[in-house]
């Protein structure tokens, strides 16, 4: 089993599987082995969803499974069957329109640098100040504390999720 | 990585989870998958098959009684971090889990699947170990019952057997005051040192017992009753450094990359004071 190469889709055992991914019920025929992360990238087209670790320490995977944040390296594809699937492209509106109020202020307060990690900091901000409207400094330390980043050193991360609630607040309590 | 290949199973029910654990070769249980996942993913292990039990209604519930809370095997971290009425029984449960790994790994983990991964790290083995729980397994054979000591036997070794699925883990009422106190690089990080903590405080507060379960100093959760040296004294006066020395002469823990066995030692006397203090007060 160990030294089977990766090329033998066609004889390992394979499921039917249902992902509605950002609203989209999208049905495919997977590997058991295919982990949610590779599905979406390989299988959907939807790269924005990166994979850096791939066992579940970096966090750049992180995607909403039924609206909380779970990182898709660690969670098979057919196991997300008929699970709702929010990733990074499903942030702003359809068509590239308006972006998240959280994407629009990691770009504000330059809360990236190469950007491999950010998908998954949008998406757990995203999941953050759905749940907490007005986070304080440790509740926000706390929810990007599994995401890894090399550049920035988290200081203008931790701004942007400031940033964000405010934004989503609306112009009051941004202070403006 | 990728892992090796493997067939998926999804049993509709526990009877169809035990009979599929009983007929397939190489078959494990697949819960939330954190820990098993990636292991899967290095190919340090590759079954043949996966059974899912994470959508079993059977397994899904947080059984609060006055006696303590039964947890079903598809309760994860999270779920139970947010269960009010089994943190008012049991509040050393949500002070440990929110040590275990971080929120988003704990939206999928499960606490069962902690337990039987039996990590010697995992917080959660020294809590069921200080409240002396309990792990329900069910087999085509039967249903047991082990006692936590008897529970965890090795390195990430519990005494769950091939063909049996934990169906659900008791954690008793504590009739003291408690808490979890641990050290790790980061917060999240597999704990240097971790203990959950036991106190029973007398009317004229006074300490009347302690006792302590470590985590990271053995292949399995490592009990030290303190009772000798903290007991009859108010918690600020506590002998600091008898504690220390009982503690540190009572664990046996082993060098590796994060941290000497010295210095392991050394955080498992510290974190005595800390734990009893934290929980007397």
């Amino acid at each position: 089993m160990n030294a089977e190469p990766t090329g033998t889709a066609g004889t390992e055992p394979t499921s039917t599987v249902t992902l509605r991914v950002n609203g989209q019920s999208r049905s495919l025929r997977l590997p058991d082995r295919r982990l949610l992360s590779d599905a979406l990238r390989h299988d959907l087209g939807l790269t924005g969803t990166h994979v850096g670790c791939e066992h579940g320490v970096c966090g750049c995977c992180t995607v909403l499974v039924d609206g909380r944040p779970q990182r898709s390296c660690l969670v098979f594809a057919v196991a997300a069957d008929d699970r709702d699937i929010t990733t990074v492209e499903g942030l702003a509106t359809a068509d590239g329109g308006e972006l998240h109020p959280v994407q629009q202020a990691f770009g504000e307060c330059h809360g990236l640098q190469c950007g491999f990690c950010t998908p998954g900091f949008l998406m757990v901000t995203a999941a953050l100040l759905a749940r907490v409207p007005d986070p304080d400094e440790d509740t926000i330390s706390e929810a990007i504390a599994g995401n890894l980043c090399r550049c920035t050193g988290y200081v203008n991360i931790r701004a942007a999720v400031r940033r964000a609630a405010d934004l989503a607040c609306g112009p009051r309590a941004a202070g403006e | 990585m990728k892992p090796a290949p493997f067939q998926y199973h999804r049993p509709a029910d526990v009877a169809e989870a035990l009979e599929l654990l009983a007929g397939l070769d190489e078959a494990k249980v697949l819960a939330g998958g954190q820990s098993l996942v990636p292991l899967m993913n290095f190919r340090l292990a590759s079954p043949a098959h996966l059974v899912d039990i994470s959508r079993l209604a059977e397994l899904a519930d947080v059984e609060v009684t006055g006696g303590g809370v039964r947890v079903g095997a598809a309760v994860t971290h999270s779920e139970l971090i947010a269960h009010g009425a089994a943190n008012q029984v049991c509040p050393l449960l949500g002070r440990a889990l929110r040590f275990v790994a971080h929120e988003v790994v704990r939206n999928r983990g499960t606490v069962c699947g902690s337990l039987a991964h039996a990590d010697p790290s995992g917080e959660l083995t020294a809590v069921l170990a200080l409240l002396e729980g309990e792990v329900s397994l069910a087999s085509r054979r039967g249903e047991r019952t082990v006692a936590a000591a008897d529970f965890f036997v090795g390195h990430l070794q519990s005494a769950c057997e091939e063909d049996e699925l934990v169906t659900s883990a008791l954690f008793p009422r504590l009739p003291a005051r408690s808490t979890f106190v641990e050290v790790a690089r980061r917060h999240g990080d597999y704990a240097m040192c971790g203990a959950a903590a036991a106190v029973q405080v007398a009317g004229d507060g006074t300490i009347a017992g302690a006792r302590l379960a470590y985590i990271s100093m053995a292949p399995f959760p490592v009990v030290v009753d303190v009772g000798e040296v903290v007991t009859g004294r108010a918690q600020s006066e506590v002998d600091a450094a008898g504690l220390y020395d009982l503690v540190t002469s009572a664990v046996d823990p082993r060098d590796d990359i994060h941290a000497s066995a010295g210095y392991r030692r050394h955080l498992a006397g510290i974190l005595a004071g800390r734990a009893i203090a934290e929980a007397a007060a």
